[in-house]
């Protein structure tokens, strides 16, 4: 009997350990779980299908971009530009296009576009070391500015076929952009597990210092991770000009800031080094549950912001008192 | 001096009948993982009661416990005759608990100022602004009266680590504690700032504070303490008069077993390395701010300790070797060809490691694994077309642990959630990993116990053996003579005297680095 008790006290310990690991992603997978219960009971048509299918493109264009500023964040940084390369990099490739580029390399020019500005954004953060928040609040102006001259601030109609399908279109009866997502979700994931690349950014986002004496290239490894937050931005730019049938100078705007709160929502810490890419898009689905939830429920757009920002600081809230309790 | 103090605390009556500490059998676990088993200790006012363990024997936890950083998970904490239960370390310290942590814990951007005093309350005038002059004046007055010439207005930033140490000290020594603990508060204190700080704590004596130190270095432990407790894997031992014991026994104590003397290299055969080609050739370099035109050779297989004060510029010589800091003269020759080492990636191409002096701020990854701390600088090697080779890291980083004696719950664990010795450990395997051809040392075995220490110093030997060159900056002189084959004491960014390992003694090297030259 006395034996027994230990071993069960012994395995219950165990279990706690191993949950003390995952336990940031788990509160929040407990809340989107709830989140959705809620949801589903009290909006009869969120669980079908279409709906569902809906919510996963809709939040295509947040989930791309948080890709990108899980990277950021994990090193200690911040990207408030990607919501501006959004639109400088869809209004660029849409315009080309009509003026008779192939739809393709149109769209290889929007990305390239994007890359270009997180390498500046990566260049200026890594070598004269100017804090991630002041440059890329820069690059946000200057880019959205870019995309309001280049379009005269009107949006640019667009018309070819192929370049719709990136963003509308649908392949065995799923939207592109879900395959363009889960392809990025994937591909982040191994490059941060397996790729000396994807080790580097955790040790430079946990220790700065000990990184650059280990040997790691801190420069290079932080330029790297603005040009691909910035080159997701301008795939992002062109799904959703691709879906929009436009290229519009003001799409994207405040698209970082949800793609920050879902990487925050997602357990990855702003001092740098701790979170996950799995993290991230469960932060991506309570954002977009709420989002798609909220509007089947025909709450009021005005009051849907409200509760989405109470909703993300209560949530963020409730993990760390969890958390602190463990101690 | 040192006679007399010893005598006048054998006089001094140091036990009173109640003991103003009494923790009773304290347990305490960390996910899962049980660290301290049914611990006892007491403490009596005026006594400088000694911690004694091995690494990650639980003395740091014990005493977090004390001090209402962890809590314990049972026991009894009874101080000043009343049970209490710390809901925070603020708690603990406005009730007269102080602690000097292993791990300096200093804001960087402040001042040092501001650092000493932090968490008194500021001084303010009518309008609820704080008054500064009298905040400098304050620390000023605390850091004078541990001999420290330090400006507290100056930012923590700036200050090595032994002068942050002595900051922590200035702190621990704002509160009017009537407990004290300090976790190896000499780590990286040279003799000299040492005896400042008995001094201090024969007066904190005399006032009847009580005074936990943890070190692992022996004479300190039997020069300055009455008593002692000797945990081992988590568990007390015993607690008793340090007149009771002696180094041996007490060493025996904490290990549970016999330990052989300290190391002592016999290799050094002079007559070998002087005939081969240096592979590390330094002519003529200083840097910006302290190092002044120092040549040294150094020849595959030999140990060289550089010793000096702290300022001296030992330090700042290692970093300036390594790229760290830049060079305005010289030339470094790297196996009879000049480079150009701009950066710590430079010179670990060219082979040289560096272990450095804070592992807290230069050597961990804190939010990684043991098993990535170790393999961290040399992640490139286990790349298969780009992809990293999980299995054999795993391999790799276990030998490390196990060549070690890294004390970890699996190559998994955070390495934060290591005792602060064998975090140092997780550091020295990191330089090892690359196979390096000279490996820098600064103060490698900073916290390390004194069994870890005689295996960290045979380890370096060996590979000395084998074609390895090694320079070794160490506060403690014991360790220097113990492993160098030659000496070098530096003084005020040069470098005063070569000795050979033969003619090398306490005293001559003293006599150098205080500059006391004709
Ligand atoms: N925060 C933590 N999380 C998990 N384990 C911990 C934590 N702190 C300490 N431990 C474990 O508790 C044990 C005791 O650690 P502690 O730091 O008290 O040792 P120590 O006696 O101070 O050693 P050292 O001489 O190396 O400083 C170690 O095995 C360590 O791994
Ligand atoms: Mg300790």
């Amino acid at each position: 009997m006395q034996t027994n008790l230990q071993s069960a006290g012994g395995n219950d310990q165990l279990i706690k350990k191993k949950l003390s690991y995952t336990f940031n992603q788990l509160g929040m997978v407990i809340i989107l779980v709830l989140l959705s219960v809620g949801m589903a009971i009290f909006a009869p048509h969120f669980l079908e299908m279409s709906n569902m299918l809906n919510i996963f493109k809709q939040v295509s264009i947040t989930a791309i971009l948080a890709a990108g500023m899980t990277l950021v964040i994990l090193t200690g940084g911040i990207d408030l530009s990607v919501g501006s390369t959004v639109a400088l990099s869809g209004v660029i490739s849409v315009l080309i296009t009509n003026a008779g580029v192939n739809p393709i390399i149109a769209m290889l020019v929007g990305a390239a576009i994007g890359l270009a500005a997180g390498a500046i954004n990566g260049y200026l953060t890594a070598v004269p070391k100017l804090p991630s928040f002041i440059v890329t609040l820069g690059s946000m102006t200057y880019l959205r500015g870019l995309a309001l001259v280049i379009s005269g601030g009107y949006p640019l109609v667009l018309t070819n076929e192929t370049f719709k399908f990136i963003g509308a279109g649908k392949i065995l009866g799923i939207p592109t952009p879900i395959y363009i997502t889960t392809l990025v979700y994937i591909i982040m994931f191994f490059v941060l597990k397996y790729t000396m690349f994807g080790r580097h950014v955790y040790a430079v986002g946990g220790n700065e210092e000990a990184a650059r004496l280990t040997g790691i290239k801190v420069e290079r490894t932080l330029i790297k991770v603005y040009s691909i937050s910035g080159l997701l931005a301008g795939i992002a730019g062109v799904v959703l000009a691709g879906r929009l049938f436009s290229g519009q100078p003001t799409a994207g705007i405040m698209a970082e800031l949800d793609a920050i709160a879902a990487v925050i929502l997602g357990g990855t810490s702003f001092v740098g080094g701790f979170g996950r890419i799995q993290g991230t898009i469960i932060g991506v689905l309570i954002i977009a549950v709420l989002n798609n939830g909220l509007t089947l429920l025909n709450v009021d757009s005005y009051w849907q912001k409200v509760i989405m920002g109470g909703v993300i600081v209560a949530a963020v809230l409730l993990d760390r008192i969890r958390n602190r309790r463990r101690r | 001096m040192e006679t007399v103090l010893a005598r006048k605390r054998a006089a001094e009556p140091h036990a009173e009948l109640q003991p103003v500490m009494k923790m009773a059998s304290v347990n305490k676990s960390f996910s899962g993982v049980q660290v301290l088993h049914n611990v006892n200790i007491e403490l009596y006012k005026g006594e400088v009661h000694a911690l004694m363990g091995e690494n990650g024997a639980g003395k740091s936890t014990l005493m977090k416990i004390m001090a209402g950083v962890y809590r314990p998970d049972s026991g009894s904490i009874l101080y000043k005759d009343s049970a209490v239960n710390w809901p925070s370390p603020m708690a603990a310290r406005d009730e007269g608990i102080s602690v000097i942590h292993q791990e300096i814990s200093l804001s960087p951007n402040l001042s040092i100022g501001e650092n000493i005093l932090m968490g008194t309350i500021f001084p303010r005038n009518k309008m609820g602004f704080i008054k500064w002059q009298l905040i400098y004046e304050k620390a000023e007055a605390i850091l004078r009266s541990i001999g420290s010439s330090l400006d507290p207005r100056a930012k923590v930033s700036t200050l090595s680590i032994a002068q942050q140490q002595m900051v922590e000290i200035a702190r621990a020594l704002s509160f009017n504690s009537e407990i004290l603990i300090m976790d190896e508060p000499t780590a990286s204190l040279t003799d000299k700032e040492i005896e400042k700080l008995f001094v201090i704590i024969d007066d904190l004596k005399r006032k009847g504070v009580a005074i936990v130190y943890i070190s692992h270095r022996m004479d300190e432990i039997f020069r300055i303490s009455n008593r002692f407790t000797v945990l081992r894997d988590g568990k007390w031992i015993t607690s008793g008069p340090i007149s009771d014991t002696n180094p041996d026994h007490l060493v025996k104590l904490m290990v549970g077993r016999e330990i052989k003397d300290l190391f002592q290299r016999t290799y050094a055969d002079t007559a070998v390395t002087t005939k081969r080609e240096p592979v590390l050739e330094l002519k003529d370099i200083s840097d910006k701010k302290t190092v002044k035109g120092i040549s040294l050779r150094l020849y595959p297989g030999e140990i060289v300790g550089l010793a000096g004060l702290v300022g001296a510029g030992r330090t700042e010589l290692i970093r300036a070797i390594f790229g760290i800091s830049a060079l305005s003269g010289g030339q470094i020759i790297i196996e009879g060809k000049p480079v150009n080492i701009q950066s710590p990636s430079d010179a670990i191409g060219y082979g040289i490691a560096h272990v450095p002096e804070s592992r807290k701020e230069q050597g961990l990854f804190p939010n990684l694994s043991v098993q990535e701390n170790i393999l961290m600088a040399q992640m490139h090697s286990y790349r298969n077309s780009g992809i990293l080779q999980y299995d054999r890291m795993s391999q790799d980083a276990e030998r490390f642990i196990m060549d070690l004696g890294v004390k970890a719950a699996s190559k998994d664990q955070n390495v934060m959630g290591l005792s602060g010795g064998n975090q140092q450990k997780v550091v020295i395997a990191k330089w090892l990993s690359i196979g390096p051809k000279v490996l820098l040392l600064d103060e490698p075995t900073r916290g390390v116990d004194i069994g870890a220490k005689t295996e960290i110093h045979k380890i370096i030997s060996n590979l000395a053996e084998q074609g390895l060159a090694v320079l070794v900056v160490s506060s403690e002189l014991p360790e220097i003579l113990g492993i160098s084959d030659r000496i070098l004491v530096m003084h005020e960014g040069k470098i005063r005297a070569e000795l050979s390992r033969q003619e090398a003694t306490q005293e001559k090297i003293m006599y150098y680095a205080t500059g006391e030259i004709k």
